[in-house]
């Protein structure tokens, strides 16, 4: 087909799609910056005068003086998305063996399995786990039992329970990356090492994680980043004392009708997602993300 | 002895994601309406559910909502998938900056992507009412996510088909419609249901995106669900949960069953 041909057809297939995500996801993410630099008028509306007012709140700055209300949520946000991260993949690498560990055949229907439970509405999982944990269940009673809440509380709302439902949102993100490294992994390897007298977890330190080392990034980006910006699963089983960055986002959105400050605190998601991205391109294999 | 320790592991986690989906299964079937008392097996809270034009309403908007989009976005992102990687701009450039809004969606934390949609559709009413919180709102901004994970699904097929039976059919003088209806089609036909069912999910899936766009008469199952675990869920909610899950199950199971490689493939590798 002669160039001239293939041009209307180029278009009419790739033209409606683009222009889709341009005007839904591109422009209005592009708009979002912007908005992040104006201000809320009295009523909710979006007052057109350029200020650093929302960043400056953010730091804590106001006419209050100054307080670290959202920047101790900024930062426990890092510092949950981290916990989770970490606990996810440990978790993630058994399950990665495990599967690589199946007849080739069988495999399929395993990776199935740890698809399902991910591919389940979040809110119905996290009402799962709230059923679960809650005052009248045995965990619960176990754990009053052992002393390690008050006699009249559940295991929820609080940063237990969050860290339950967040990790197990985070983890077949961890393990569906992990477990095409794993698969691919020689297990001469393994046992040439063990032949050498190394210990379990210098196996795992010097062999396993080198060889697996673009599959554990992508791993870590994907469980990290998704944490980070999620409101539902602190919401439900945190609390308010709990809340991460996602919480307040929504709350700006939503009840304070203050969309430039959300815009705001957006945009700091944003940059913090590119800092994991630029992270995880260092560590050399942003090849295998997308 | 190391082998059975990973394994003994992996069935631990394992049981540990599908432990809150057992636990709403489970209580579907418990005859104590109030609390969390064991009183026994039931099933009328399905026969309940059915009788219910409250969950039929929420019912119909969830699946209208996975339906219309999935179909949408289906039709945009095989489209996409087809003219990058059959009929590519002369020069790179173009081809890059489309490949990198496809994996935009992917990339993106789903709050970020609500806002973007919220955005949209804040400049959008400006121009028109249509665009106000609702179930067109709902669609559209699915439709941006699912197309993403649709174009991304059907190229990798399209990769992995190659060219070669297109350039056959061509020689024989095969071309335009007939052409891409006899050959292209079946060919890519796998991973366009892939895609489709893909697309579903995703959409069932989802709770944050359509939280920031419903409106009043567009609620779906998991925004009602969250609306109400404050104030106690009625053991319907359960049921209805829990057909949710199942039908998730089967989308899973029928997508897995598209992706596995076919015989001859197999054969072939």
């Amino acid at each position: 087909m002669t160039e001239g041909a293939r041009r209307p057809l180029r278009l009419a297939l790739t033209l409606p799609g683009t222009l889709w995500l341009a005007l839904f996801l591109a422009i209005p993410g592009l708009l979002l910056c912007g908005l992040a630099f104006l201000s809320r008028g009295a009523h909710g509306e979006i007052v057109w005068q350029l200020s650093l007012g929302n960043f400056q709140r953010l730091l804590g700055f106001s006419s209050f003086g100054w307080t670290a209300d959202y920047l101790r949520i900024l930062v426990r946000s890092v510092v949950v998305a981290g916990v989770t991260t970490v606990v996810a993949l440990a978790l993630a690498y058994p399950v990665a063996f495990f599967v690589a560990s199946r007849p080739p055949r069988r495999r399929s229907f395993w990776l199935a399995l740890v698809l399902i439970p991910f591919a389940t509405n979040l809110v119905i999982r996290t009402y799962g786990w709230m059923l679960i944990l809650a005052p009248a269940l045995p965990p619960a009673r176990l754990a009053r039992w052992l002393g390690l809440i008050d006699p009249q509380g559940g295991l929820f709302p609080g940063a237990f329970a969050t860290y339950v439902g967040l990790i197990s949102a985070a983890l077949p993100f961890a393990v569906l990356p992990l477990y095409t490294n794993v698969e691919r992994l020689d297990p001469a390897l393994l046992e040439a090492a063990r032949d050498l007298y190394a210990p379990g977890w210098r196996v795992f330190r010097r062999v396993i994680v080198p060889l697996t080392l673009p599959g554990l990034t992508t791993a870590a980006f994907l469980t990290f980043v998704p944490t980070l910006g999620m409101f539902v699963v602190p919401d439900l089983l945190g609390g308010a004392r709990y809340w991460l960055i996602g919480n307040v986002i929504q709350q700006q959105f939503g009840a304070s009708r203050d969309w430039p400050f959300g815009a705001a605190l957006g945009l700091a998601l944003v940059v913090l997602t590119l800092a994991a991205w630029w992270i995880v391109r260092k560590k050399g294999s942003a090849g295998s993300l997308a | 002895m190391k082998r059975r320790g990973t394994a003994f592991v992996a069935y631990g986690v394992i049981a540990f994601l599908y432990l809150p989906l057992v636990a709403v299964a489970a209580f579907s079937l418990n005859a104590s309406r109030h609390g969390l008392v064991w009183r026994g097996l039931t099933l009328d809270w399905y026969a309940k559910l059915f009788a219910d034009p409250t969950f039929f309403e929420l019912t119909r908007n969830t699946l209208v909502l996975a339906l219309v989009s999935t179909v949408i976005a289906t039709v945009l992102g095989t489209a996409l998938a087809l003219g990058l990687e059959r009929y590519p701009w002369p020069r790179g450039r173009a081809n890059r900056a489309i490949e990198a809004l496809i994996d935009l969606p992917v990339v993106t934390p789903d709050i970020l992507f609500a806002l973007a949609a919220v955005t949209a559709l804040g400049a959008l009413r400006t121009i028109s009412a249509v665009f106000e919180p609702g179930m067109l709102a709902m669609i559209l901004a699915h439709v941006t996510f699912e197309l993403a994970f649709v174009a991304l699904v059907v190229r990798s097929r399209l990769v992995a088909v190659g060219p070669f039976y297109e350039e056959a059919a061509r020689d024989l003088y095969a071309s335009g419609w007939g052409l891409f209806r006899r050959v292209t089609l079946p060919l890519l036909a796998p991973g366009v249901a892939a895609g489709a069912l893909l697309a579903f999910i995703l959409s069932l899936d989802d709770f944050v995106v359509s939280f920031f766009t419903a409106g009043p008469s567009s609620t779906t199952l998991p925004i009602y669900i969250y609306a109400s675990v404050r104030r106690g869920v009625s053991p319907q909610i359960h049921a209805l949960s829990t057909l949710i899950v199942a039908v998730t199950v089967l989308a899973v199971a029928a997508a897995e069953r598209l992706s596995r490689p076919s015989k001859e493939q197999a054969h072939a590798a």
